[in-house]
Order: structure tokens, then sequence, then C-alpha cells
């Protein structure tokens, strides 16, 4: 019944302009560096290409989708997209997986024993870095993962180099029979800078050959393969200190400065008359290049965002140079920032006005609010996951209580039972949304199975990839490429896997709601509730109806603000007002008020 | 040229990425090196948005710092007072007099600013606007943040026609002509 509630699968979401693509020499144009990454994978001549949403990577996948020369997908998770180019590589084409830099983490088991195993066609993952955390939930850095795995990164420094890296970086898979990671961050990927285009080189397929020594990861192979990783290691350090990509740039020698990627963006603004050593390749380090550059000038620095993982390695070959004494490990750095730490100089910055902080929080006629605003009145904790959902933790809601990375929402419900009894998790649910669900959900809701979990999980289903801006998934019946495809049916799929309580709910319904959830937390059985209704953003239609307030029977007693709807406030008499121009009529507030004071009006 | 530094700053869902294609657009057909930087992802939610345009003839850093700003957009006056600061002295500040109570507003946690555009005036070269009114007369509140583009453009070194042209290349098809007319109401309005 509920499928046919909405028109879950009629929303067209990508908007697919295919590129005609002519002779581009001498074209320019203005790119995003993800956009700029994507075209670097078309004249690259890739012909796989998988992804995860996650920002800020995820416009990589969405500007692949536009060249038809690639196959390119959403896969459930990182890691399967990262088996899935793993895979094209093996059959002989060139193939790129993107994923910002949790992602990774998940992707991590195929990425290591894949560094051992090397490629056929080039394999390239780009991994997004999110220095001041402007949309993750943790600040590492790629290169301390790649360094682990053995894997050589290049970092470009804007749109063009992030085009050319990536071609760079397919020549440089095949010829030392490697993965290679292009690590961008959320500066990079969405800065917008001129690029010229080149015509895409038709890569022809290599010939797949059996050859199990390389390609079965047994540990009789591995060992032998682990000396060849060694031995690609040292081969690229004395052979990258040559590569084009890392360059010196002399000029007052007083002042050296290595640098890569983004700040080096920012040495040349604060710093434009001292030498530069601008590394393409951070891992592994052209030893000879750095030690040249070292004994060159008299006082040498090393500017990198977030861990010191240049700097630590530099010093260990007994080399003087400064960094994270001045320069701190976290978030983004600026220009006016090198001036202070290097130059010493003293930076007038003029205090920003005390205003009252702006965080993000969920959309007027969010279906997620709805949900929370019947958890918050029952009084029921929320274990929460990764997605706009996560808004529920914040005033007004103050619901989600925790949130550790894709999927944890069961998996941690799961182990407060197994501590504490299921007792104690009588007023805890899991909230966690049908992409995520999609992504690692699944798994944890089969270990609930398994182990004979009694929680209660809510599935936020609003039929897309809402937070990093509207993807499709597994379960909405459309591909990256925009073709049909079988929406996976996610209470079939609970029922499937032994799960008895499945139960659908319009997510706006808030009494059925109120009274499944009290239900079902009682039980001492597993119960999975799907609220489901669109993102409000996603089906871009207007609402019929809107609310107003009658200001005549307002009693100001702030019952409509409870579930903190951005689209109402207080005017100065203390009576509500809704903002016409945000309101998507919801209702939520209608039925909030007790005292009739809104009413649904015609839009 | 020495770099000119465009900060456009407002609310999360108010139209600053596409405001920003314009002017990336409108500063690369006139041959100038570009960089934007924007913002995606959780702090579009309804949260504080920036996003930068840096152009001249050698563009590094793609943001902008404080004190570097020649022309400020604000789509909502407590956002113009967040980042005032951002503004040079000779800075000039387009802000549309529109107030969007912050979360904490909305619960009380916090008061949301009386005289904003009076403090803001006292300072700075203010041109403020009400675009939401301006745009419910045309029929398309969606398009306010077109009309502080026009006001905004009126103080740049582009001409008209290159603006209308940028803006029909960038907006989507059915709306290029509301959004024209948008543009000429902003672009008109302060000369």
């Amino acid at each position: 019944m509920l499928y046919k509630m909405y028109n879950y699968h009629i929303v067209s979401r990508v908007k697919r302009k295919e590129r005609k693509e002519e002779s581009n020499m001498q074209k320019r144009e203005i790119m995003l560096g993800n956009e700029a990454i994507a075209r670097g994978a078309y004249e690259a001549g890739v012909k796989v290409s998988a992804a995860y949403p996650g920002t800020p990577s995820t416009e990589i996948s969405e500007n692949i989708v536009k060249y038809k020369e690639i196959y390119s997908e959403w896969s459930p998770n990182e890691k399967v997209a990262m088996e899935v180019a793993i895979g094209a590589s093996i059959s002989g084409v060139r193939a790129l997986a993107s994923m910002k830099h949790v992602g990774v983490n998940v992707a991590s088991d195929p990425l290591f024993t894949i560094s051992y195993a090397g490629v056929n066609g080039g394999l390239v993952l780009v991994a997004a870095d999110d220095p001041g955390l402007y949309s993750s939930q943790n600040e590492q850095d790629t290169r301390m993962v790649a360094r682990a795995a053995q894997v050589p990164v290049l970092e470009p420094s804007d749109s063009e180099e992030a085009k050319e890296f990536v071609k760079f970086a397919f020549d440089m898979s095949e010829k030392y029979d490697t993965p290679v990671i292009v690590r961008t961050t959320t500066r990079l990927s969405h800065s917008q800078g001129m690029v010229n285009l080149n015509d895409r080189i038709e890569v022809e397929d290599k010939p797949y050959v059996r050859n199990p020594e390389k390609n079965v990861m047994m540990p009789g192979n591995a060992k032998v393969r682990h000396l060849v990783v060694e031995a690609r290691t040292k081969q690229m350090i004395e052979e990258s200190s040559t590569f084009p990509i890392n360059r010196i740039e002399y000029n007052d020698k007083k002042i050296g400065v290595i640098t890569s990627g983004i700040p080096y963006q920012y040495v040349k603004e604060a710093l434009p008359e001292v030498s530069v050593l601008k590394l393409g390749v951070v891992n592994p380090l052209p030893r000879k290049l750095i030690e040249e550059f070292a004994t060159s000038v008299e006082n040498l620095y090393i500017v990198e965002e977030l861990d010191p993982v240049i700097e630590e390695q530099v010093k260990s070959w007994g080399i003087k140079a400064v960094g994270k004494e001045i320069l701190t490990v976290q978030g983004e750095y600026s220009a006016n920032l090198l001036r202070k730490a290097i130059k010493k100089e003293k930076v007038e910055i003029k205090q920003a006005a005390q205003v009252p902080n702006r965080p993000p929080i969920l959309c007027p006629g969010c279906p997620h609010r709805s949900v929370f605003s019947v958890l918050k009145k029952l009084g029921i904790h929320a274990a929460g996951d990764i997605g706009c959902y996560t808004l529920g933790a914040v005033a007004p809601l103050n619901v989600v209580d925790t949130t550790v990375c894709m999927g944890a929402s069961i998996s941690t419900l799961h182990g407060m039972e197994k501590a504490k009894g299921k007792e104690y998790i009588k007023n805890w649910v899991a909230v966690i949304g049908d992409s995520t669900f999609m992504h690692t959900g699944i798994n944890s809701l089969i270990n609930m199975v398994y182990n004979k979990g009694t929680g209660t999980v809510m599935i936020l289903d609003n039929s897309t990839t809402g937070m990093t801006g509207h993807q499709d998934h597994a379960a909405t019946g459309k591909t990256l490429m925009g073709e049909d495809t079988i929406a996976i049916n996610i209470p079939d799929l609970c029922r499937s896997i032994g799960i008895k309580n499945v139960i659908e709910v319009n997510a706006f319904d808030t009494n059925a709601l109120e009274g499944i959830v009290k239900e079902e937390v009682a039980k001492d059985e597993l119960s999975v509730i799907i609220a489901k209704a669109p993102c409000v953003l996603l089906t871009k239609k207007l609402s019929k109806t809107q609310c107003k307030v009658v200001s005549m029977k307002c009693k100001k007693c702030g019952m409509c603000l409870k579930p903190g709807c951005p689209a109402i406030t207080r005017k100065e008499d203390g009576v509500t007002v809704i903002n016409d121009t945000m309101c998507n009529g919801c209702n939520l507030c209608f039925e909030k008020c007790k005292f009739g004071a809104i009413e649904k009006v015609e839009r | 040229m020495a770099t000119k530094n465009i900060m456009i700053v407002g609310v999360g869902g108010q139209g600053t990425l596409l405001t920003s294609r314009i002017l990336g657009g409108i500063t690369m057909n006139a041959g100038y090196d570009v960089k934007l930087s924007e913002v995606h992802g959780m702090a579009q939610r309804g949260g504080s948005v920036v996003t930068f345009v840096r152009y001249g003839d050698k563009v590094t850093e793609p943001i902008v710092e404080v004190g570097q700003v020649d022309v400020l957009i604000a789509f909502e006056r407590l956002e113009a007072m967040r980042y005032s600061h951002f503004l040079k002295k000779t800075g000039i500040l387009i802000v549309n007099n529109q107030r969007i109570d912050p979360m904490p507003v909305v619960i009380g946690n916090a008061v949301y600013p009386e005289n904003i555009i009076e403090d803001l005036k006292k300072e700075h070269k203010v041109l403020s606007v009400d675009a939401m009114d301006e745009a419910k007369k045309l029929g398309n509140t969606k398009v306010f943040n077109i009309i502080v583009l026009g006001i905004a453009a009126a103080h740049m070194d582009f001409t008209k026609e290159d603006w209308l042209t940028v803006i029909e290349n960038t907006v989507p098809t059915k709306t290029i002509d509301i959004n024209k007319k948008a543009f000429l109401i902003g672009y008109e309005m302060h000369q």
C-alpha cells in the first residue's frame, strides 16, 4: 500500500546531459575539483567507475556518469565499490573507485591486499579527506592509511592538476603494478578553477592471463608479493625524484617550504618570495629531491594539513625542519595562518560580530522531524547513524544519543542489550536511513537476528541518499546511469532474514507511529519499523496546502515549536508565525496545536 | 589586475551555488583566472553557508580571508553581520533584508539582533533590498537571489549584456526569462 502512496520511482534524480565530445584541443572550462577528477578519468580512458556517495567525493561519480564511454555505478558501500574496480582492473581495463576518507576505512580490506596483488588495467582510488570536518565524523588523513597499505598517493592542488594527476595516476598504476590513491580534500573537491580539456586516450584493454601467483592472495603467494611490494616502493622512492609532478620553485633561499595539495596555494599566497618544493607524490616520498632541496635552503618548513606525514619522515632522515611545532594538525590552513606562523607577521584580524550560531537543521517538511517528534514525546533514546537524521541529536529534538559510523546504529543498540539486558533497551531504538541500511546496516541487522537481539530498529526510508544530495541506491529502483532496475524491497529483505515484526508506516502519521513504537519496544522480540515518506527535497513539488497560524487563537504555548521546524518562529508578542516561503505543509505543527490556532490553507 | 574577492553568504538552501556559478561564468568569459569555493553536505542543511569567488590575472588560494572582500553578497541580514568583518575598508555589502531565525533563536536560547542594517551602515557601504518582496511581485520567490546578484552586478566591472548572457547559459531553460527579469530589477535598483 505504502508504495502506492508516493511516486517513488518516477522522479528523475540524475540530471544527465550527455556531453558531446568533439575535439577538445584548446578548450577551457571552469570545473569543480570533483568535476575535473571525473574529466581526468574520462581522458585517461577509464571504462569502469564505482563509488558510494559521501561528502566531499559525491560529485566525482555524478560527473563521470555524463561520459557515455564509462560504465559507472553507485555500489551499496565503499568496500563493494573498491572490489568492483579491482575486478575491472583484473579483467584488463582502467578502473576508478571514489569515496570519502571514512569510506576508505570500509574499503581498506580489499585495498590493503590489492596493494600486494597489483593491477592489470590501471586502478585508481580517489579518496576525499575533510580537514575542518565540513560534513564528516572525523578528520583522519588518508595518507596515513596509504602508508600502512603501501600504496602511492598523489595530491593535486587545483582543478587542472586534479584532472592531470588522475591521468598520471593511471600511468603510474600500470608502470609500477600498483593501485594508486589520488587524495583530494574538501577545499579542492568543492572549489572551481580553470581546466584545459584534452581528448580521451583510448587505452586498449590489457589481455587477461590467468596468474594465481599474483591474483590469488593466499599465504604462499602473498608472502612473495610482499617482497614485490617492498621492491616496488623502493623503486618508486628512487624514481619519483625525477617525476615532473614533484617540482622545486627556487626563489629566496633563506626560507624553503615543502608542501603539497591545497596548502601549496596558501604558501604561494602568503609567501610568494620563498623557495618551494611542491610534492605531487606524497607517498612514497622522493627522498633524493627532498634532500637536495633541504641542503639548498637555510630554514626548512613543512606545510601540510592534518597529520605530520611528510614531516615525520623527513625528520627521521636527520633533516632539520619546522612543521607542527608552529602549525596545527586540526582543520584547514589559510594564507593568514602561514603569515603569522612562518613570517611572524602581526596579522590584524578583525573579530567577528557576536551573533547567534546557525547550525544545520532538518528542512521544513522533513519526514525525519516527524519521527523524532514522536520519539521525543515517548522519551525514547535513539542509537543514531550517518545521514541527515544525525541532526536529531541537536536541540530542540535531542533524540539521537550516539553516532559512530555507517551502519553502527543497529549494532551499537545490540551491544547495549548484550551488556545490560533486554529491559535496559526498552526505551531505546536504532534509527538508520534507507541508503545507510543498504550500505552496512543490513549486516548489523543479520547479527541481531543471529544473536537473538530484541531491540527495535527504525529504518527512516526517504527513498534516497539525502545528505549527499539525492543519489539512488539499491532500494530505489534506479541506477546511477539512470536505468530502471530491481528496487530491493526493504520490508521483504527484513522478513527474509527471519524477522517477524516488520511494520511499515507513513512517517507523517504520528498517531500510528506512536502506537507502533510503544508496542514494538515493549516486545521481547526484534522489530523493524519502516517509517516511509520521501525526502521533501526529492519530490520537488510544492505541497497543495500550507499551515498558517491564526494569531487570535494562538495561546503562545510553544507546542508548535517543539519539533524544531525552521519555518515557525515567535513574533515579538510571543504569538507564533509560519513563514509561507518555507512551509511545506507537513502538518506536524497543525497536529501539535491543541487550540486549533493552526489551520491548513491552500497555497 | 589584482585579484578581486567576492563572498556570498546565506542560509543553506538559498541558492548560493547558483549565484556563484553565474559569477564564475562571467569572470571566466572576461578572460580572468577564477577560483570558486563552495559548501556542500551537512552544512547546507539550513546552516550558515559561505561561498568565495576570486578572479584576476592569477588566483592562488581559493578562499578569501578576513578583511579582504571587495563585494559581500548576503542573502540574509544576520549572515551579513556574521561575516561583515571579511569586508575591506573600501568593500561594499549588498544585503537582502530578510530575517530567518536560526534554531537557537527559535527555541529561545539566543536573541536575533536588532538594527542590523543600521549598525552595518555605521562601518560599511551597505545596499539593502527586500528581495523577497520584489520576487513575490515577480511571482516566484526563488529568484530573490538573482535580484540581490543584480545589485552587486551594478557595482562590478562587467556589462549588463555580459551578465544576461551568462544567466541565460547558467540557469535552467524554463527559468531564463524570470531570472533575467529578476536580475534587471536588482541591476537598476540603486542606479
